[in-house]
């Protein structure tokens, strides 16, 4: 007699395996989403603070918060990007103009599932990472083209091309940078990577990578497209590059994944190069006193000053030209990572500096 | 086990109607899109493997960079696909035969049991803290340093064509030449000249 | 799969001296070529002559007693490698030698072009040396990837860039089918490793249907590299289509490249299947002889109908594969050197009358060569003479041999083809002959070239009559690689 009763059972263990857990994961997503959205969110409103400050005006202080002036602003922005209407180009490729935004906000949002926030609080531990980190990061230009190449315009496309090319070539150059923090941990897992540089602020990767550190800074700056390296969207020449047809909602996601991706760069830097969750005090005052643990304190901490940077980088300077860009990411960057490589091989090899015992 | 054979042909369904879509859709954007869809599935299939790292390479090196590149080419070129297929359908029986003899093949070797092939048995159960990259690395740096070596020479030469074939001296032009604005000191450029405040009366 | 140890590799880089000198050399003159200037780029060609022939000389010291496997059972040194490697890089010095000149005149003397050729050899040699299938295909890849781009090398001659696109994208169909047929074999077998593959296929898996697919793969890809009909379309376009200096290197020492991939391969690796692929080869080489010789008459071009000699030859060397023994492979070895070294001097001929915007590929171009230079023309004739199969001249023994082996294997018909396209095939060649000797010149241009050139030239000439009339020491060196 056949009976329900072994599919049911067998989908009952398949749903409690597969799913009882993912709810938690899901609520566990959702919460990092809204706080890395939240601080997106203030993000903007501080680079236009700051650099108003830097330039001598006020910035925005006209939507109050808490009483507070200008705090308000960024709610404000939302809700007017929310009631505008969304407008595609008659010409345009429909299908591919309303994807574009999607597929540059989803890699931007899913590499934070293997940023560990704080000792084994990483959505997904995976070993390689890295590796994971450098895939979706590559996966951002896809969203740039086509927005750029389904608007049907002559900006946009302008935009996208050099975006793509761009985002291209300083890809090595931040891949050769992981590549010495790689070999520095010997692990491409993330945790490990931070875990090995514990020790107080001079085991951290920036003392003994510092060109790759640098390097990898300014080809951060250069992937998100932010100023100096700009040209994608610049406004003097090609008005506002790729998203120069989209508006509402589409566009804002955009705006979005670009300051999310800031944020995810300055994470990333502090996690390569400044020691992620480990305390600075680590090493220097005794274990147990509470400077010296290792936390989520530390790791938001840290992300803000590289977050700073982007903003005084564009307060400060003026845009590259396109083929200067390129001329620094091949003819200066690379060489730089490359050199330092082969230093940092004889290092490990000659069991100078922190890592002994790789081989 | 069911359910990871279940994904395993949702993934492989997702894979070929991809690589159907590459080479029947009209527009050539599409088609790489498509295949950038493959590269995703063919990816997922090799994680499900356990080949973390080449599934992450896969997209790393594929989509993320060298198709970019097609891409870029194909949105510039504007090729007109339907220009080119004209008289392509002649060709299907023949593509047909071709197509069969090749799946007939694979199939023969997949299906090695009724052939009589060496099998090599179900691959053994990994250790726990099995690292696909780390046992990648280990037999590239060992068993097989030598055609590692010269794969990497194969690339050198792809650079060196690449240049050779396109690189041009155009007459002409002047590019700025960056050692030479940054050796300019200042006082090749400016001259300070003293001088009094006021005139003398 | 034997364990891996680190000092028996560290003990089998000194087997692969040779390839690890030439890669070096390689690299370092990519780099002194950026220190010298246009006007004196003959320097990178002689350090590059030097490097040749440096490579040669540790080649042929390289200690070999029998067969042995190194760096991971990826490489392999016999004694039939160690001859291939020299001769191949002999020529491919020869041909640089020839070329100088040529390039000079077309303004397209560039470091680049030495750069690829060494490179190119490297890739022959690690062919030569391959004792895997990865190895195998890199070797092939690295040779062909030089040639495509070598072939496009004068880029602003149209017909050079179509034929380099023809054949880059022959090529690349070839290699699929290489590695699809190596993954139908690596299947079937389960290993990359030809001494175990050999083993398998020895172990009762010749009759497999799975490995007659593979098989079959491997042939087209084995007949595109050697250029034999049904999969010869490119061989004419990039002959004619490429610089003639190119045309040199693609004519001479890729085809002991292609010797080497067809012995590796169907012989080292599926020595067991002889049937299957010896069938397989007879059809490939009754094709390409009738197809070569018969199309070749009907060519003006002389790049062109020397393209269609090449596919004629590459029939008598596939008779000698086909037959299976070891005197059939002897013979095909020894065919295939003398092949080689008769097509470098001929090619070299075109290149020696060739001058600043006259290209000297059309046969009338050697109309009445014998009033303009009787040396050269003698020469020039030596070389038809060879290719033509005539004694005393070393294309005889050559031809020969191979008849030999066929008939060592009671394929008489097979013998009586090969006999009957020869015979074929001498038209061409002596109407040239005829052509110079008693045909009024159309061109009375000084033959000029550099005293080297000439020089060597003449010494390949002369080579080929001396092995013509004692062509002993040839058979014994190649009696000895494959015993």
């Amino acid at each position: 007699m056949w009976t329900w009763e072994p599919i049911r059972v067998r989908l009952s263990s398949l749903i409690t395996a597969y799913w009882a857990d993912p709810v938690l994961t899901a609520v566990q997503i959702l919460m990092v989403m809204i706080g890395v959205i939240l601080v997106m969110a203030f993000y903007t409103l501080a680079e236009r603070k700051i650099i108003g400050w830097m330039q001598s005006r006020r910035g925005p202080n006209r939507v109050n918060l808490f009483w507070v002036p200008g705090l308000g602003q960024p709610f404000a922005d939302v809700v007017k990007l929310l009631f505008k209407e969304i407008l595609v180009p008659g010409d345009a490729n429909k299908v591919l103009f309303r994807v574009a935004p999607f597929l540059t906000m989803i890699p931007a949002l899913a590499i934070w599932s293997v940023i560990p926030f704080a000792p084994q609080k990483a959505f997904a531990n995976i070993d390689a990472g890295l590796l994971f980190i450098l895939a979706m990061a590559s996966l951002g230009v896809y969203g740039v083209i086509l927005a750029g190449w389904a608007a049907n315009s002559k900006y946009a496309f302008l935009g996208a091309m050099r975006s793509a090319a761009q985002i291209v070539a300083y890809e090595i150059a931040m891949g050769f940078a992981m590549v010495g923090v790689l070999m520095a941990a010997g692990s491409l897992n993330i945790g490990r990577i931070i875990e090995s540089q514990h020790g107080g602020p001079l085991s951290w990767n920036w003392f003994w990578l510092f060109p790759l550190f640098v390097v990898y800074y300014i080809a951060g700056v250069a992937e998100t497209n932010r100023a100096p390296f700009d040209v994608a969207e610049g406004e003097s020449e090609i008005v506002a590059g790729f998203h120069v047809d989209y508006s509402g909602m589409a566009f804002a996601l955009f705006f979005i994944a670009e300051y999310v991706n800031m944020i995810l760069i300055s994470a990333l830097t502090v996690i390569f190069f400044f020691g992620g969750w480990l305390s600075p005090f680590d090493g220097y005052l005794p274990a147990s006193s509470l400077l010296a643990q290792p936390g989520f304190f530390w790791f938001g901490l840290k992300t803000l000053v590289p977050m700073f940077g982007f903003l005084w980088l564009r307060a400060t300077f003026p845009r590259y030209r396109y083929d200067q860009i390129m001329r620094l990411g091949w003819k200066a960057l690379i060489p730089v990572t490359l050199v330092w490589l082969f230093v940092e091989g004889v290092l490990i090899y000659c069991h100078v500096g922190p890592w002994k015992g790789h081989i | 086990m069911m359910f990871e054979t279940l994904l395993f042909f949702a993934f492989s369904a997702v894979l070929v109607g991809a690589a159907f879509g590459v080479i029947l859709a009209r527009n050539p954007v599409y088609s790489a899109l498509l295949l950038v869809l493959c590269f995703f599935n063919s990816a997922v299939i090799w994680l499900m493997l356990d080949a973390e790292f080449l599934g992450i390479v896969l997209v790393l090196v594929y989509v993320g960079a060298v198709m970019v590149l097609f891409l870029f080419v194909v949105m510039m070129l504007d090729v007109n696909l339907e220009e080119l297929r004209k008289g392509l359908a002649g060709y299907w029986p023949i593509a047909a035969v071709v197509a069969g003899l090749m799946v007939f093949a694979i199939l023969d070797v997949v299906v090695v049991k009724h052939l009589g092939g060496v099998s090599l048995g179900a691959a053994p159960p990994l250790p726990a803290d099995y690292s696909n990259t780390r046992v990648l690395g280990e037999a590239l740096f060992t068993r097989y340093a030598y055609p590692a070596q010269i794969a990497a020479v194969i690339l050198l030469v792809a650079s060196i064509a690449a240049i050779v074939l396109t690189l041009r001296h155009r007459p002409g032009v002047k590019p700025q030449n960056v050692g030479e604005q940054v050796r300019v000191s200042a006082k090749d450029r400016v001259r300070l000249v003293k001088m009094a405040p006021e005139k003398r009366p | 799969m034997n364990a891996f140890s680190v000092a028996a590799f560290n003990s089998g880089l000194t087997l692969a001296t040779p390839e690890i000198f030439l890669g070096l050399a390689g690299c370092g003159i990519l780099l002194l070529d950026l220190l010298i200037g246009d006007e004196r780029r003959h320097w990178t060609a002689a350090l590059s002559i030097a490097a040749l022939l440096i490579t040669a000389v540790l080649a042929a010291g390289v200690e070999v007693s029998g067969p042995v496997t190194a760096l991971g059972g990826m490489f392999l040194v016999d004694a039939m490698s160690q001859a291939l490697k020299v001769v191949a890089l002999v020529i491919v010095a020869v041909v640089f030698v020839y070329s100088i000149e040529y390039m000079r005149h077309r303004g397209i003397l560039k470091g680049e072009y030495f750069v690829l050729g060494l490179f190119a050899t490297l890739g022959i040699l690690v062919l030569i040396s391959a004792a895997s299938l990865v190895t195998v295909y890199l070797g092939l890849e690295l040779l062909s990837l030089c040639l495509y781009a070598m072939v496009a090398f004068d880029r602003d001659s149209g017909r050079a860039a179509e034929s380099a696109i023809k054949f880059f994208v022959l090529g690349s169909l070839a290699s699929g089918t290489l590695l699809y047929g190596m993954s139908i074999i690596y299947g079937v077998t389960g290993s990359l490793e030809l001494g175990t593959i050999a083993a398998a296929v020895q172990g009762g898996l010749a009759t497999n249907i799975g490995l007659l697919f593979g098989i079959a793969f491997l042939i087209v890809a084995i007949g595109f590299k050697f250029g034999a009909v049904p999969f010869h379309m490119w061989i004419p376009d990039v002959y004619e289509g490429s610089p003639t200096c190119v045309t040199l290197f693609v004519g001479s020492a890729p085809k002991i490249a292609a010797f080497a991939l067809a012995m590796r391969l169907l012989v080292d690796g599926l020595g067991g299947a002889h049937v299957d692929w010896g069938q397989m080869l007879v059809v490939l080489s009754v094709l390409s002889m009738a197809v070569g010789n018969v199309v070749a008459i009907a060519q003006t071009n002389l790049k062109r109908m020397l393209g269609y000699s090449t596919i004629s030859h590459v029939g008598y060397i596939l008779l000698g594969i086909l037959a299976g023994t070891s005197q059939g492979y002897q013979s095909a070895m020894f065919y295939t050197i003398t092949y080689v070294i008769v097509a470098a001097g001929s090619f070299g001929m075109i290149l020696l009358l060739s001058r600043h915007g006259f290209e000297a590929d059309r046969i009338e171009d050697f109309k009445g060569l014998n009033a303009r230079s009787p040396w050269f023309a003698g020469m020039m004739a030596i070389f038809m003479f060879s290719l033509a199969g005539l004694p005393p001249f070393i294309g005889f023994w050559a031809k020969l041999g191979v008849i030999q082996a066929v008939l060592g294997i009671n394929a008489v018909w097979l013998a009586v083809v090969a006999v009957l396209f020869s015979v074929v095939g001498a038209f061409y060649y002596l109407r040239v002959v005829k052509m110079m000797y008693f045909d009024e010149p159309v061109d009375a241009a000084r033959i000029d070239g550099s005293p080297l050139m000439r020089a060597v030239l003449s010494a390949n000439a002369l080579l080929v009559l001396l092995l013509g009339i004692a062509p002993g020491a040839l058979l014994v060196v190649c009696a000895h690689a494959l015993p």
